[in-house]
């Protein structure tokens, strides 16, 4: 399917979808998705498109959330620039540990951004002073609702963050199929197929990776970062190792090699919590199962398998 | 002096259970290329169930051996159910199957058994041993000397016994081990129920002093995980030293430096470590194969 047609076809979801909503409270839900999956699709640029694997994605995450709680608080700063300067910190960081790190292969680099990950999370912890520790700390409130309000257009907060982070989800959507089809897309996605091969044609592969890495940790920080702005409210599980789970899983259930997978797997990932809450005490037991299963009988992810089966039939 | 022995001892019991962890990593990844990460799982298995015998009236010796063959055929199923069918995935989709895995025996451990912090009585009563000014608990020594004999076993067993061998020879080359003879379905059974029954076995001798309750798994996975790969994985002397340095460290980092950063500074090393040596300190550099 060409870019623009699945452009479309997710730009016409985000605004439609509302009409169908029963009550407010599916805003919430909505621009939770779409949260999630700003980060999901960097994940499958780092690992569906250069192969990449990372465990402590929420690491970046949890940059990008702080320094919108943090920086305004301290240095005064609007938190729409916080925004700005946590996705260049995280940028600034990726880079500097992406080097080494992807050096690694296979498991050691999975226990190595573990690692990281787990860094991010533990000082966030315990640094209680500056962060709150593990209660968490309130972030200072975006401003923009009211200035949207003396013009004249007054919208709900969860109308006004489904907006807005469905838009940073298509633009986001929009930077990754277009990185897909370019000649570093194309790079990425020749390392994945073979480092030794791509190496003979030329390509940089060191480099490559780390233009991934660091792609994938902006993607990640601006996840954070919505999050604390429309919570008003952060804790540290934003950094956790759970949550680099839950994106990697989102990223590889829906389909890791494409950008709609990875938001669709994002969707089903938000979405199964809020329906297994009905199964109570069997929710952790469903959640296994079907990680287990779709990625023994759909390797390729969610929406690929489904689509190819599709194509099959139609044949 | 008395207090760098304290830390020394407590450092030891915590990296005994890392190094036993590391050791069930070890085995399963020499036969399958797998790291399971459900590997904690074993452990809190081990714990539970042993409580819960034990709470029903039969003699702790007897619940810790019912535990132990509980979780080895929870590992066989494992093996079975998630881990066969997905043989020749990627290593991310790998690594999801056992970390839905992970949650699948969580989220029935609270089923079946409940929410709450579990302990039995140490197998050897609680009251301190000195040592040169410091103190051990009793079961602490049970720990350690159990995580040696698991090594000194696992050893005797790779390297003396035809089965052994049969297990690294599938580790080595699945085919050709299947045309000399070898049943490498067997082995992959035998590997996953031996590193759950280890798992267990750790859970078993760890419960008295750490307790346990249905989440501890994740954590012991992550450590174990870690300490294996800072050993150089699929190598058991690795998970051994692995598994005992990353306890020293915590312990040591606890004692001296602070307590929230333990965690920290074991995961510092690892990174310093991978980065010099990204194959761990006893791992064989592999030659990639184009």
């Amino acid at each position: 399917m060409s870019k623009w047609i699945q452009l479309a076809i997710l730009a016409a979801l985000i605004a439609i979808l509302p009409v169908f909503f029963p009550s407010g409270y599916y805003y919430r839900i909505g621009a939770l998705v779409f949260v999630n999956g700003i980060a999901v699709l960097g994940l499958v640029i780092l690992i569906g498109f250069a192969g990449q694997i990372s465990l402590g994605h929420a690491g970046f995450a949890g940059i990008g959330a702080y320094a919108c709680a943090l920086a305004p608080e301290q240095f005064g700063l609007h938190p729409a620039l916080a925004l700005l300067l946590g996705a260049v910190l995280s940028a600034g960081i990726a880079a500097l540990i992406g080097r080494p790190i992807l050096r690694l292969k296979g498991y050691y680099l999975a226990v190595a951004t573990l690692g990281f990950g787990i860094l991010v999370a533990m000082t966030i912890q315990n640094e209680r002073a500056l962060t709150g520790g593990p209660d968490g700390m309130a972030v200072e409130e975006l401003g923009l609702r009211d200035l949207l309000r003396d013009l004249g257009w007054r919208v709900s907060g969860g109308e006004f963050w489904y907006g807005v982070c469905g838009i940073a989800l298509l633009i986001g959507a929009w930077i990754a199929l277009n990185l897909r089809d370019s000649p570093t897309g194309r790079a990425m996605r020749a390392l994945h197929g073979s480092e030794i091969a791509s190496r003979t044609l030329g390509i940089d592969v060191a480099r490559q990776k780390l233009v991934a890495f660091v792609i994938s940790a902006v993607f990640a920080s601006v996840s954070g970062s919505l999050l604390a702005l429309q919570n008003r409210y952060i804790t540290p599980d934003v950094a956790g190792f759970m949550h680099s789970i839950e994106l990697v899983t989102m990223a590889v259930l829906g389909g890791a090699g494409s950008v709609m997978g990875g938001i669709f797997g994002a969707a089903i990932l938000t979405l199964l919590p809020q329906v297994l809450t009905v199964l109570a005490d069997y929710e952790q037991v469903v959640l296994g199962v079907i990680m287990v299963t779709v990625m023994i009988f759909m390797p390729q992810g969610l929406l690929p398998s489904i689509a190819r089966r599709l194509r099959r039939t139609r044949k | 002096m008395d207090a760098f022995l304290q830390f020394v001892f407590s450092g030891l019991t915590v990296g005994a259970v890392y190094a036993l962890v590391a050791l069930g990593f070890t085995i399963i990844y020499n036969a399958s290329d797998v790291v399971n990460f459900a590997q904690g799982e074993f452990v809190m298995l081990g714990g539970m169930i042993t409580w819960f015998a034990h709470d029903a009236g039969l003699p702790l010796w007897a619940a810790a051996l019912i535990a132990i063959a509980l979780t080895s055929l929870v590992g066989v199923a494992l093996n079975k159910l998630a881990i066969e069918p997905a043989r020749g995935a990627p290593v991310i989709s790998i690594i999801i199957i056992t970390i839905g895995a992970s949650i699948l025996i969580q989220g029935a451990a609270q089923l079946v058994f409940d929410k709450q912090i579990h302990r039995y009585p140490a197998f050897s009563g609680d009251a301190p041993i000195e040592v040169m000014g410091a103190t051990i608990l009793p079961q602490s020594i049970w720990v350690i000397l159990g995580a040696l004999a698991v090594f000194v076993a696992l050893w005797l067993f790779f390297t003396r016994t035809l089965m052994g061998k049969a297990v690294l020879a599938t580790a080595n080359n699945r085919l050709a081990a299947q045309l000399v003879g070898i049943d490498t379905g067997g082995i992959m059974t035998l590997s996953f129920a031996l590193s759950a029954a280890i798992g267990a076995l750790a859970g078993v001798l760890v419960t008295p002093i750490t307790l346990v309750s249905y989440d501890v798994g994740v954590a012991l996975a992550l450590k174990g995980f870690a300490g294996a790969m800072l050993g150089g994985m699929g190598n058991p002397k690795g998970a051994l030293v692995g598994g005992l340095v990353l306890g020293l460290l915590e312990a040591l980092t606890a004692g001296y430096l602070s307590s929230q950063y333990k965690d920290a500074v074991a995961f510092i090393v690892i990174l310093g470590v991978l980065f010099v040596m990204p194959q761990g300190l006893f791992g064989k550099t592999a030659a990639e194969r184009v």
